[in-house]
């Protein structure tokens, strides 16, 4: 049984899909996103524990033998990817029962469940898949999904930002799609091992420059990499509550992922770091990411755009620490990469809970909060400070190993980059803590305690980040084991 | 070397084309036909790459010794059926924006948002159907 574990991970929440659709029943539906999250968090779980004494387990889809079949690999570096997107998944599955149910009309309640099953199905599998072509086919299942889901957003305006994020989410993966052609023209083979393995005898290949352009152009569009980040405000402030949760959290993390695995499992560091200006490319894009979109994210006047923008430089402190290629870097990324996802989870949990029983998130609705709403308010504070790096939070802890990271490969001007933007974030998340705490409301209103789903879940990831930052063992432990598969020197 | 790969010059300007009437139109549909374009461009490069000269179609056949290679062939299809997908997603929202505004131009749409936004109108995703949306319907 254990033996097909990288595969089941995959199908259970495939098959949970149909499901949802053909029984038409909300509960039911519920019941199967949250039955296929919590076990792919369990076979996530038995697979980072059988690997984690450095084995890497091979499954071939369907019993065909790789290269020519598809391969599943799982090794060090993407079972902190698989565990992170499969317990956000629970998390998301305990909070939207109640969000949903507020935000989107009964009828479409069983589809929307099924869109988040094919959507976790997609992170999964783009996670777990050790073929260029499947990652793809992945991708798009996940692209298609997220769109349908922005869709439902509460308000109009969800629509054309589902819209623009299909056009340019088509677009960044149809450039993946040409990246992984030229590659396959040039080598004949598209299992990501065997390419690693025959690239090196044609590095210089002008073609293959071409694949390594249009594969890392096409991600960063998924990941949102400024400036091609354009989609991501719309899409994560405009979606269900629910949604954003889910998204914020994993979507763009795997992308990263994927991209990491493509840069130093596929093409090799050699040619991405070493003849290729990716290093210098990456930490200019990163720098202008943590400057501009925390700038941009003090201005915003609505929580969730403000929540939406602050991603955007988060995603540029992840690519700050991959871009130097070193093992302390993307071990950095790594452990970033987990630890914002929590936290950013949890935030949006909070704005989730703030629309619903405010009406709205824009920061004037929000004043008062503290008083009205303690709890809700408690732990955007927490997770707040977690978003700015306070000592003992998650967020410090992986701000204070990208900051050795960078010290010890000599990037002072982009250390400075990095407290500068960490000051903005001070900004704009003390705007919000001065809307809820400091203004007061023109009337006192009572407002309705949050269902308890929703609390429990934005709870549980607000208390997950400050035990990351107080204990990081565990997190910094599967951060190491990703970058020693990654960059091929064991701490 | 021009002659030869002739056939990727062709698909290259008909990708350039499609990417171009993505971004230079505002009217949504014509976004779709761009993205189609785009994507049909890189449908006919895969397609390409599969040609073997003098290669016939891999259907075994007695009397033939050179088949084209299927494989390219194969994965477009799947990714034909990811275009589809995203084309008819596309359209989908396409009829659901002009249900909700009334124009598929996106500065339109964009207008009609600021100025619903100065009125303070509601401005909810959905048509009458959707009842309890603001109100606290869910219960713990």
């Amino acid at each position: 049984m254990t033996a097909h574990l990288p595969a089941l991970q995959v199908v259970i929440p495939l098959l949970a899909a149909p499901l949802c659709v053909l029984l038409r029943s909300r509960t039911i539906a519920w019941l199967l996103f949250l039955a296929a999250a919590v076990a792919a968090l369990v076979c996530a779980s038995v697979l980072a524990w059988q690997v984690a004494d450095g084995e890497v387990i091979h499954y071939a889809m369907g019993g065909w033998e790789p290269p020519a079949g598809i391969e599943y690999v799982i090794d060090r570096a993407n079972v902190p990817v698989l565990i992170l997107v499969a317990a956000i998944g629970v998390a998301a599955a305990v909070y939207c029962r109640a969000s949903i149910a507020a935000e989107i009309e009964a009828s479409r309640i069983p589809l929307f469940y099924a869109c988040l099953c094919l959507n976790l199905t997609g992170l999964l599998g783009i996670t777990a898949t050790g073929d260029a072509f499947n990652a793809f086919v992945f991708l798009e299942i996940t692209s298609l999904s997220s769109y349908a889901l922005v869709a439902m957003g509460r308000r109009r305006r969800a629509l054309l930002a589902a819209f623009q994020y299909l056009i340019v989410g088509t677009i960044g993966a149809t450039f993946v799609l040409i990246g992984i052609g030229l590659a396959y023209a040039v080598t004949g083979t598209l299992n990501m091992a065997d390419l690693a393995q025959r690239l090196p005898d044609i590095y210089g290949n002008r073609a293959l420059g071409a694949a390594v352009i249009f594969v890392f152009v096409g991600l960063a569009i998924k990941m949102a990499l400024f400036p091609l980040h354009g989609w991501l405000p719309g899409a994560y402030a405009e979606s269900p509550s629910a949604v954003s949760v889910f998204l914020s959290a994993t979507n763009t993390k795997v992308a990263i992922y994927l991209l990491l695995r493509f840069a130093f499992g596929v093409f090799g560091a050699a040619l991405v770091f070493g003849r290729m200006p990716i290093t210098e490319v990456g930490l200019v894009l990163a720098c202008l990411a943590m400057l501009v979109a925390s700038a941009v994210a003090c201005f915003q006047s609505d929580f969730k755009y403000l929540l939406a923008w602050s991603s955007i430089a988060q995603v540029g402190y992840i690519v700050a620490g991959f871009s130097l290629a070193t093992s302390d870097g993307v071990t950095a990324a790594y452990l970033h990469v987990i630890n914002h996802a929590v936290i950013k989870g949890a935030l949006f949990a909070a704005a989730g809970i703030v629309v619903l029983r405010l009406g709205a998130a824009r920061l004037s609705d929000m004043a008062g909060m503290g008083r009205t709403m303690p709890w809700t308010f408690a732990a955007i504070v927490l997770a707040g400070l977690g978003l700015v790096g306070v000592p003992p939070t998650a967020g410090f802890v992986s701000k204070w190993v990208l900051a050795e990271a960078l010290i010890a490969d000599g990037r002072w001007a982009v250390l400075a980059v990095l407290l500068v933007s960490s000051l903005l974030s001070l900004v704009y998340v003390g705007r919000v803590i001065e809307a809820g705490w400091f203004r007061r409301h023109s009337e006192s209103v009572a407002v309705e305690r949050p269902p308890l789903t929703m609390s429990a879940a934005m709870w549980a990831l607000v208390l997950v980040s400050l035990v990351f930052g107080l204990v990081p063992e565990w997190p910094l432990s599967l951060a190491e084991g990703a970058s020693s598969v990654l960059v091929g020197v064991a701490k | 070397m021009t002659g030869g790969h002739y056939i990727f010059w062709f698909v290259f300007v008909l990708m350039v084309i499609g990417l171009y009437a993505v971004i230079s139109h505002g009217n949504l549909v014509k976004k779709l036909i761009g993205l189609n374009l785009f994507q049909i461009g890189v449908f006919m490069f895969y397609i390409a790459l599969g040609k073997v000269e003098d290669g016939r179609a891999p259907i075994v056949e007695e009397g033939v010794e050179v088949y084209s290679h299927p494989l390219p062939h194969v994965l477009i299809l799947t990714a034909i059926v990811v275009g589809v997908a995203t084309t008819s997603l596309g359209l989908a929202l396409a009829i659901r924006i002009y249900e909700a505004y009334g124009t598929i131009e996106e500065d339109e749409v964009i207008e009609r948002d600021k100025a619903a936004e100065q009125d303070g109108t509601a401005e909810l995703n959905g048509t009458a159907e959707r009842d309890g949306v603001r109100g606290g319907e869910a219960g713990p």
